[in-house]
C-alpha cells in the first residue's frame, strides 16, 4: 500500500479518547460507591454489574463470533456450584467465587473441542442440552440435595454490611476486569480473525485465520464469564437452588440485553445490561407479562432492527466511543485504487454470509 | 424379563420422539432452520385440545379435526411473517427470532393457564390405560402403540408425498436450491410455507400425543424441543426413516436409564445424544483424514 498523505488510518478519536477517561473516571467513582450508597442501592448496582458481565461475554460469543448459545446457563450454574463446593471445602469465599470461574473456563476448554463443531442452531441446542446435562449431575451431588438446593454458609463470617460491600466489590472488580479483557482481545489480531470467522468462516480459513483455535478462545471466555457471573450471583443470593442457576431464563435475558443494545458491538452490550436493568425494575413485578414483554420485544429486535440501539446511533451518527476496529480517513470516494474502509468496525455485526 | 419390558416401553416411547422430531427436521432439511419454538408450539395444539375437551366436551381425536387445519393456518402465517423474514438476516436471526418466540408462547400460556399441569388422558376413557398382555413381565400400551403407528404413518406419508406428488417434489427442489427454482416457475416463498404448514400439522399431532399419554403445562416446550432435537440429531438430521430409528434409540436409552435411577431417564438420553454427536464427528474427522492419504497417496 502507497504511503498517499492524504489517507491516515485512525483508531482514537478526540471522542473515544474522552469516552475511555470518563469510563475510568466513573469505575473510580463507583469504586467508592459503598462509602456513600446505602445497602439497597449497593445490591443494585451488584446486580447491575452481574448483567453487564452477561452480556458483554454473551455478545463476545454471539456477536463477534457468530455463535448463539442457548445453554450458557450451563456455565452460569456450574459456576455457583463450584464456588459452593470450594467454600465448603474451606476455601475463602471470596477467593472461591474467582477460582470457580477459572475451573469451569478450565472445564469449558474440553467441552468447547465437540460444540464448536455444531453449527447455527445445531450449536444453540448442544449446549441447551449441555445444560440440562449439567443441571442433572449437579442434583446428584449430595451436598446439593437435589432440587432443595445449599447456600453458601461460609458468608456468615463477614456481617451484612461487610458482605454487601465485598459483594459489590467483587462484581465492580469481575466487571472491570471482564470489560478490559474483551477490549484488549477484540482489538488485536484474535478479534480480527473472529469476526472474519463470524463473516465466512471459509474465507477466513483460506486467509490463514486458526479457525478452532480463534473460536476457542471466545468460547473459553465467555464460558468464564458465564460462571464468573453466577458465582457472583451466588454471593448476593446465597442459596443454590439448581433449578434457579440452570434456568433458560438466564439465556433469555443475555439475548435480551445484547439484541437490544446491539448485536456485535461492544457498547451496545453494556447498554442493553443497563436498559434490561431499568425495565426489570420498573417492570420486573408484573410477573408474565413482563416475560412476554421481554420475549416479544427480542423477537422484533431481531426481525427488524438486528443492529440494536447501538448499532443504529452509531450508523446513524458515526459514534465510536470505545473503537475496536480502525477507520481511513482521507480517502476520495473515486478513487479506485484506495482500500474500501471495511476496516471499520461493525461490518455486518449478525449477517453471517449464508 | 424387566430389561426385554424396559426396551419395548423405550421403543414404543420413541414412536413419540420420531412424531415430535419429524416436524423439526422437515423444517430443516427443507428451510435450513432450527425451529426453536417448535417445542412450544407442540404445547400449543395441547392446550387447543385440552380447551376443546375441557370446555365443548370434544373428544380429542375430534378436536384435531379441528386443530390440525388451525395449525397448518399458523404454520403458514408464522413461515410468512416471522421466519421467512429471519431467514433474510443470515443464520443468527432464525435462532434468535424463533427463541424470542417460544418465549412469548411459553408466558401467554401460563398467562392464561397458569402453573397447573393438564393431560388429555382423562377425555380418551380406557385408551389412555389398555394394553395388551404379552407375558407376564411385559404389555404393551394401546396408546403407545397407537403413536408408533402414527409415526410410521406419517414418516411414510411424507416420503411418499415428497418423492410422488408435485408439491412434494417442488418442496424437494426448493430445498436443493431456493434460488434457481424460480426460474422454473416454483414461488419459493409459498413453497416453504406450505412446508412450515405440512411441519406444524405433525407438530399438532405430535402435541395430541404428547398430551394424551403425558402431562403438560405451559413451559412444557422446552424439553420437548430439546427431546425432538436430540431424535433428529441422532437419526441423522434430514432424514426421515433416520428420525424415527432416532427416536427409538432416545426411547430405549431413556427407558434403560430410568430403570437404573430415577434422574436416570434423562440422563442417560443426554449422555447417548452427546455420545453419538461425539462420535459422528469423530468419524467424519477420521474420514476427512483418510480422504487427505488417499489423495496424497494417489
Amino acid at each position: 500500500m502507497s504511503r498517499d498523505p492524504a489517507i491516515r488510518v485512525e483508531r482514537w478519536t478526540p471522542l473515544s479518547r474522552l469516552s475511555i477517561l470518563g469510563a475510568t473516571l466513573l469505575l473510580v467513582m463507583l469504586a467508592a460507591g459503598p462509602f456513600f450508597f446505602g445497602n439497597n442501592a449497593i445490591d443494585k448496582l451488584t446486580t447491575l454489574f452481574i448483567y453487564v458481565i452477561l452480556a458483554v461475554t454473551w455478545n463476545a460469543l454471539a456477536g463477534y463470533g457468530g455463535l448463539v448459545s442457548v445453554g450458557q446457563q450451563a456455565f452460569f450454574g456450574l459456576g455457583a456450584y463450584a464456588a459452593v463446593r470450594l467454600a465448603d471445602a474451606g476455601l475463602n469465599v471470596y477467593v472461591s467465587l474467582v477460582l470457580a470461574a477459572v475451573i469451569i473456563a478450565a472445564v469449558s476448554l474440553p467441552i468447547s473441542s465437540f460444540m464448536l463443531r455444531l453449527k447455527g442452531g445445531e450449536f444453540a441446542i448442544g449446549m441447551w442440552v449441555l445444560a440440562e446435562l449439567c443441571h442433572l449431575l449437579v442434583n446428584l451431588d449430595s451436598l446439593v440435595q437435589g432440587e432443595t438446593g445449599t447456600s453458601l454458609i461460609a458468608l456468615n463470617a463477614y456481617d451484612a454490611d461487610q458482605r454487601h460491600a465485598f459483594n459489590y466489590w467483587a462484581a465492580l472488580g469481575s466487571m472491570t476486569a471482564i470489560l478490559v479483557i474483551l477490549f484488549v482481545l477484540l482489538r488485536s489480531r484474535i478479534g480480527s480473525a473472529i469476526q472474519a470467522i463470524r463473516d465466512n468462516e471459509e474465507a477466513a480459513a483460506a486467509l490463514g485465520v486458526r479457525v478452532m483455535a480463534t473460536k476457542r478462545i471466545i468460547y473459553v471466555f465467555a464460558a468464564f464469564g458465564a460462571a464468573l457471573a453466577g458465582a457472583l450471583w451466588l454471593s448476593t443470593a446465597i442459596t443454590f437452588q439448581p433449578k434457579t442457576y440452570f434456568g433458560v431464563q438466564w439465556t433469555a435475558y443475555m439475548i435480551f440485553m445484547v439484541l437490544v443494545g446491539g448485536l456485535g458491538t461492544f457498547e451496545g452490550a453494556i447498554l442493553g445490561a443497563l436498559i434490561f436493568f431499568l425495565i426489570e425494575a420498573w417492570f420486573g413485578g408484573s410477573g408474565v407479562w413482563y416475560l412476554v414483554g421481554l420475549g416479544a420485544t427480542a423477537l422484533l429486535f431481531s426481525l427488524f432492527v438486528p443492529r440494536g440501539i447501538w448499532g443504529w446511533l452509531e450508523r446513524r451518527f458515526g459514534l465510536s466511543l470505545l473503537p475496536l476496529g480502525y477507520r481511513i480517513l482521507g480517502i476520495e470516494p473515486t478513487a479506485g485504487t484506495s482500500p474500501p474502509d471495511d476496516g471499520e468496525r461493525g461490518a455486518t455485526p449478525s449477517a453471517g454470509t449464508p | 424379563m424387566i430389561w426385554v419390558n424396559q426396551i419395548v416401553q423405550g421403543i414404543l416411547l420413541g414412536g413419540y420422539y420420531a412424531v415430535i422430531a419429524c416436524g423439526l427436521s422437515f423444517m430443516f432439511s427443507v428451510m435450513r432452520m432450527i425451529n426453536l419454538a417448535h417445542g412450544s408450539l407442540a404445547i400449543v395444539a395441547a392446550f387447543a385440545l385440552f380447551v376443546l375437551a375441557d370446555q365443548y366436551g370434544l373428544n380429542p381425536f375430534t378436536g384435531l379435526i379441528l386443530v390440525l387445519p388451525a395449525m397448518a393456518a399458523l404454520g403458514w402465517v408464522l413461515q410468512r411473517t416471522i421466519l421467512e423474514r429471519s431467514q433474510r438476516g443470515g443464520m443468527l436471526v432464525p435462532i434468535l427470532s424463533t427463541f424470542g418466540l417460544s418465549i412469548v408462547l411459553d408466558n401467554l400460556l401460563f398467562e392464561r393457564f397458569g402453573a397447573d399441569t393438564r393431560s388429555l388422558a382423562p377425555f380418551i376413557d380406557e385408551l389412555s390405560y389398555d394394553s395388551w398382555t404379552i407375558t407376564d413381565d411385559i404389555y404393551i400400551g394401546k396408546l403407545a402403540a397407537l403413536t408408533f403407528v402414527t409415526a410410521v404413518v406419517i414418516l411414510g406419508g411424507l416420503q411418499l408425498f415428497l418423492t410422488k406428488t408435485q408439491l412434494g417434489r417442488a418442496i424437494r427442489a426448493t430445498a436443493e436450491d431456493p434460488d434457481t427454482v424460480g426460474l422454473i416457475g416454483i414461488n419459493a416463498k409459498r413453497i416453504n410455507a406450505a412446508a412450515a404448514a405440512i411441519a406444524l400439522v405433525t407438530v399438532g399431532i405430535a402435541g395430541a400425543f404428547l398430551g394424551m399419554r403425558a402431562t403438560f403445562d405451559a413451559y412444557a416446550g422446552g424439553p420437548q424441543l430439546i427431546f425432538a432435537f436430540e431424535a433428529a440429531v441422532i437419526g441423522g438430521a434430514g432424514s426421515l426413516w433416520g428420525t424415527l430409528i432416532g427416536g427409538v434409540v432416545l426411547g430405549v436409552a431413556q427407558s434403560l436409564g430410568a430403570q437404573i435411577n430415577p434422574q436416570g431417564f434423562l440422563i442417560t438420553g443426554h449422555a447417548v445424544f452427546l455420545a453419538v454427536l461425539f462420535g459422528r464427528l469423530q468419524s467424519e474427522a477420521i474420514g476427512t483424514k483418510f480422504r487427505k492419504i488417499v489423495r496424497r497417496s494417489a
